[in-house]
């Protein structure tokens, strides 16, 4: 019950994307057409999950038991920027098709602060590691789920006439809004 | 003139957020009132002037390829220290602002700066490149708080001049969207004209 409870939470009603803004500037960047929508949100999921691992266990049995989680930020960053470039490489020899998918995707995530986002919200929410990598996983799932229905409704932007002075960002920007307004609908879900 | 130019281009012209769209998750996450907004840019332009200034100081030391990792190091001991500070002294606004501090890291207009401007440039103007381009995030960041605050709450820095409920969807998160959405096509607009 309580992995559902987070499952749907991280999903629905508090979506990264649409209510904690977290990624703004990937969902706006690469949101232009479907195909590179679902490759930004495979290469997310993939790091968002790692990332949240491999920082779980730093925070637990690194940064608490020496007692300088003042350093949380710095180490956080740190091994989030050396996995991105270490899963790149290892990618690059273990599935070149994957690479080939993915590769363009992974150098930006460094920057992407849902990644680092959801890492420092596991260990200050006390998650233990599984109800951690669940976290991260509907996390992405979410991020990925938002990406898509706004690539999806871009494309179609993309053909409407719109006025001029509102034409690409802004545009986009107000459907965003009440793409997060329909999003709304699910509080009080759990 | 030329380094009155590095301070005043964030301001209007290059605006970190209207313009160049950059650091939007902070733009449109704690910007739920004018003062949230007004701190958050006050900590980022902290952070962009200290690490600017660092940068072009040992700009030539740092080899190449290990480029931006010295600087994400920088940065994020900025960071640390604007976080703690915070903590201690206005701990009202660090709840408010709460993820979001830490999050300063990851914000591209300092990871931007640090290695399209600072990188390449002197102190001074680094210093004045930082303040600028800090003062006009903290600019946008009061100004889109600013409206959310006065349309869904009927205040204004915490003054309440409506009394009862106002549209308070503007408050929530897709106010943000739509607000900002707005805002950008305006300044668009001007710029335009002018």
């Amino acid at each position: 019950m309580e992995y559902f409870v987070i499952i749907i939470g991280s999903i629905f009603v508090s979506n990264i994307v649409l209510a904690q803004f977290l990624g703004i500037c990937p969902f706006l960047g690469v949101s232009g057409k479907v195909s590179t929508s679902i490759g930004m949100s495979g290469a997310v999921l993939f790091v968002m999950t790692i990332a949240t691992i491999v920082t779980w266990l730093i925070q637990t049995y690194i940064l608490i038991p020496l007692g300088i989680t003042f350093l949380q930020t710095i180490s956080f960053i740190l091994v989030i920027a050396a996995l991105v470039q270490m899963v790149e490489l290892i990618l690059k020899k273990i599935s070149p098709p994957l690479y080939q998918a993915l590769g363009i995707f992974l150098p930006l995530i460094t920057t992407n602060c849902a990644v680092l986002g959801v890492a420092i919200q596991t260990v200050s929410r006390d998650f233990n590691l599984l109800e951690g990598v669940i976290f991260a996983i509907s996390n992405a799932i979410g991020f990925g789920l938002a990406m898509l229905i706004f690539a999806g409704l871009r494309e179609h932007l993309d053909l409407m006439s719109v006025p001029k002075g509102m034409r690409g960002v802004p545009i986009a920007l107000v459907t965003a809004g009440i793409l997060a307004l329909a999003f709304m609908g699910f509080g009080g879900l759990v | 003139m030329n380094q009155w130019k590095n301070f005043t281009k964030g301001f209007i012209k290059d605006n970190p957020v209207f313009v160049l769209l950059l650091g939007l998750c902070p733009t449109l996450g704690v910007t739920t009132s004018a003062v949230n907004g007004l701190g958050m840019g006050i900590a980022t332009t902290f952070v962009l002037v200290c690490s600017n200034l660092v940068v072009s100081l040992v700009k030539n030391a740092i080899p190449d390829k290990v480029r931006i990792p010295s600087f994400i190091v920088i940065i994020a001991s900025f960071v640390t220290i604007v976080e703690l500070v915070m903590q201690g002294f206005t701990p009202g606004l660090f709840d408010a602002l709460g993820l979001f501090i830490p999050l300063i890291v990851v914000n591209c207009v300092v990871l931007g700066r640090a290695e399209g401007f600072a990188s390449k440039q002197s102190p001074i103007s680094s210093i004045l490149d930082g303040l600028g381009m800090g003062l006009g995030f903290a600019f946008a960041l009061t100004l889109l708080g600013g409206i959310r605050e006065i349309l869904g709450n009927g205040s204004i820095f915490g003054l309440k001049f409506i009394e009862g409920d106002a549209m308070l969807v503007f408050v929530l998160s897709p106010g943000a969207f739509i607000v900002l959405g707005y805002l950008i096509a305006f300044i668009n607009k001007i710029k335009k004209t002018a």
